[in-house]
């Protein structure tokens, strides 16, 4: 297969720089390194050996929420963080059974949950210069000594009574911590803020929409697509005001390039769903930014679902790898979108590549790659109180958050995802503050060939896929590409699976406490040996109807995504539970 | 297609044993109430004060007129979608970030006062106050509305029609659940 790709691009394809700090056992970051790889360079776990992996300890959260988070490892310490009340466990790996060295309780307002659209999740932790940053439910980000548990600082960026609320994993680079804020379904208005990793002050400060000012775009900002040019666009794009109840927010990943000092990380949703209420390309909403890491300045920015009508928050990570396309060495990211298309984008002028179907898509018809335009397909647009039928991808798109992992190795992404379509009907609704604002009811149902899981290994020198795993549920969790040549996943009703990279094989799979919609890593313990991580509890959007207790005999529960998951309740139970595997 | 049409078939039934019933002197069911009340209760207390004794005996009484009276509950569910109660609780009433209401489990009750309260005055795990935004008679018809949603309403007057497309059964076919409070399990239930 390797070979095979070689044959359509000579894709010298590699991990942008070594930007991970630490030890290459360590698992610093939620993404395990600044270019988002999720790759682990640790090779003694392999195909051939991994049908002998060992349960090594497992560890009780106590939480039985969605837990989404991925665990850190830094030296011979776990940090893991469990959904609202958020508590920040350190486990002591040098020691048998990795008793708990601390624990912290962040204590956040119970009120939060009210407002936290998709389960109270939190995906995971940050960590940098002896200190371990976590985002709390209620929007605070507080810092915490990793040596002994107490708190350094704590700075709140949001208001619950708007509507806020925090469930990124923030990202700490150069002496600053990256936070952005959830809430789209909510008339929040989306930004990213830079901390002082000392002291949590404001560094600086960019929001999704509204003035250039604000937007932080200046002489600096240079979009290679002229419609992503003009002054004030976040302003201009939207009926009066409405850019203050607009959404953009930041909740998914923050990717790093160091040589370029730039930060890249995609936009959420404009609110409310209900389109018709915000005639315009409601800027700067479900695109990717490329600014400034120092300044916070805007560089560049690509709007991927201009006016959009399904949901497609642009929040999936964008993976910073080197690339030979069409015969010259680019610098890439990879970033494939909910609005069903892979995208590989110049990270440096922000031109697109190319965009590519990855799942079935029928609310547009393909990318212009001259103007940067997504063509949409009028059939499937949206007219309020008018049920249209059969749009594909669902809401959650063809992948949601659930990250994917990067081998440089196999030169694959792997993509967990999932297969779903709906029925929509759009309505008129009213900005009331800390309510949602969303204006629409959504029935989700499975898509084509009625699987609702994917596992795709995508070639993105090709653009196209080398194999594909059919999961019968969601798969909400995060991938895990190692150098052993295995890809780690979860399902829903609590299999955690190791696959051939080259090929999609199972070769190993273990049953956990509750399903899995976190993101596993690997680490090398003080032992020397690799052990593979994660965390159990089933929950999020996908887990909603288990982790809330919801009544599936409505199928715009959750979201519409209860009338997906009624099977989920029969097949899996609320638990969180840290799994630890190594060979014996 | 067959459940379906059997539910056509029902709302016809019903249609009628509801006419009959109307000729018959059960008139509470037709009743408009148009006027709000009387001036100085219209709003409710500001949500710092506990609701007194006697404002939720009062209030339950005139939730329990109105879940007898089709324009009350109706009136109700429109409030439902205006005030944006379905974004949180699921446009049919499963739940989404709040609580499903059409089950039998009611975290702080289920009696028409307690519904009441939890409208007007929040609750702290994540239930706004709307007492300060809306007007008393809208809470007691919110309160008709959530508990017709949940089979505890007169059959004949909760609603069986939806201005958008169904998402459930129709609340006045669903199954009447016991009125009184369920506890969620102590390991899973997320208070609200």
């Amino acid at each position: 297969m390797r070979a095979c790709s070689a044959i359509v691009l000579a894709a010298a394809a590699h991990v942008a720089s070594a930007a991970t700090p630490g030890d290459a056992g360590d698992w610093p970051m939620a993404a395990h390194d600044y270019a988002s790889t999720r790759f682990s360079p640790l090779a003694e776990i392999t195909p051939a050996n991994a049908p002998s992996l060992k349960l090594a300890f497992t560890f009780s959260t106590g939480v039985v929420r969605g837990h989404e988070a991925a665990p850190l490892v830094v030296g011979n310490t776990m940090f893991i963080v469990t959904p609202y009340p958020n508590v920040v466990y350190a486990l002591d790996l040098s020691q048998p059974g990795a008793p708990m060295r601390w624990k912290f309780e962040p204590k956040p307002e119970a009120f939060a949950q009210g407002v936290a659209c998709c389960d109270v999740v939190n995906r995971g932790l940050a960590y940098a210069d002896g200190k371990v940053f976590v985002n709390t439910l209620d929007n605070q980000t507080i810092a915490i000594d990793a040596g002994n548990g107490k708190e350094v600082w704590r700075y709140r960026s949001g208001d619950i009574r708007n509507g806020e609320t925090r469930t990124m994993a923030p990202l700490a680079v150069d002496g600053r911590v990256l936070v952005g804020n959830s809430g789209g379904e909510y008339g929040v208005r989306g930004w990213l803020v830079a901390l002082d990793a000392k002291n949590g002050k404001e560094v600086w400060r960019a929001y999704s929409t509204g003035p250039d000012r604000d937007v932080l775009i200046g002489t600096d900002y240079k979009p290679f697509y002229a419609k992503e040019r003009g002054s004030d666009l976040g302003v201009k794009s939207w009926p009066v005001d409405a850019w203050k109840v607009g959404g953009g927010t930041v909740w998914g990943w923050i990717s790093y390039d160091p040589e370029l000092d730039l930060v890249y990380y995609g936009t959420a949703n404009p609110g409310p769903w209900n389109a018709e209420q915000r005639p315009g390309d409601n800027k700067f909403t479900s695109g990717l930014f490329a600014r400034d890491a120092r300044t916070g300045q805007a560089r560049w920015f690509y709007q991927l679902s201009p006016h959009d009508e399904f949901d497609y928050d642009a929040v999936n990570e964008s993976v910073l790898i080197d690339l030979e396309v069409a015969g010259k060495p680019r610098k890439v990211l990879v970033h494939p979108d909910r609005n069903g298309y892979v995208y590989v984008i110049d990270r440096a002028s922000g031109e697109v590549l190319s965009a590519t179907p990855f799942v079935s898509v029928n609310t547009s018809t393909g990318v212009d790659l001259a103007t940067g335009e997504l063509h949409y397909a009028p059939a499937k647009r949206q007219r309020a109180g008018t049920v249209v039928r059969d749009i594909c991808p669902a809401s959650p798109g063809g992948k949601d958050w659930q990250p994917s992992a990067y081998s440089p190795r196999t030169r694959l992404l792997y993509l967990p995802h999932q297969n779903l379509c709906q029925d929509e009907e759009a309505m008129q609704t009213g900005y009331i503050a800390g309510t949602p604002y969303v204006g629409a009811i959504l029935k989700i149902k499975p898509g084509p060939g009625g699987r609702r899981g994917r596992v795709t290994a995508w070639d993105p020198a090709a653009a196209k896929a080398r194999w594909v795993i059919d999961e019968d549920l969601p798969v909400w969790s995060g991938a895990l590409a190692t150098a052993g040549d295995l890809v780690f996943y979860g399902t829903m009703d609590g299999w955690f699976k190791a696959v051939d990279a080259n090929s999609g094989r199972l070769v190993w799979q273990f049953k956990t406490g509750s399903g899995i919609v976190g993101q596993p890593i690997s680490y090398r313990g003080p032992d020397g040996k690799q052990y593979v991580a994660v965390l159990s509890g089933v929950g999020g959007w996908a887990g909603a109807v288990v982790a809330g207790d919801l009544d599936t005999r409505d199928g715009s529960a959750a979201g519409g995504f209860a009338n997906t998951m009624r099977d989920l309740k029969e097949r899996t139970t609320k638990g969180g539970m840290l799994y630890v595997f190594a060979l014996p | 297609m067959s459940s379906r049409f059997l539910e056509l078939e029902r709302a016809r039934l019903l249609a009628v044993v509801a006419v009959v019933a109307a000729a018959t002197g059960a008139c509470q069911r037709e009743t408009r109430d148009f006027l709000p009340p009387k001036p100085g209760a219209v709003v409710a207390g500001a949500a710092s004060a506990a609701a007194s004794q006697a404002e939720i005996a009062n209030a339950a009484a005139m939730v329990g007129r109105y879940e007898h009276n089709a324009y009350g509950t109706s009136a109700g569910k429109r409030l439902w979608t205006w005030y944006n109660c379905s974004g949180c609780h699921g446009a049919g009433g499963g739940g989404g970030s709040g609580p499903a209401l059409i089950d039998d489990v009611w975290i702080y009750g289920g009696d028409a006062g307690t519904v009441y309260q939890t409208i007007a005055y929040g609750r702290p795990n994540g239930m706004p106050a709307f007492g300060s935004r809306i007007p008393k008679d809208q809470i007691w018809q919110l309160a008709a509305y959530v508990r017709s949603m949940a089979g505890l309403a007169s059959a004949d007057a909760a609603p069986n029609r939806d201005d958008a497309f169904l998402t459930r059964t129709p609340e006045s076919f669903l199954d009447p659940q016991k009125p009184e409070t369920v506890k969620p399990s102590a390991a899973g239930g997320r208070p609200q």
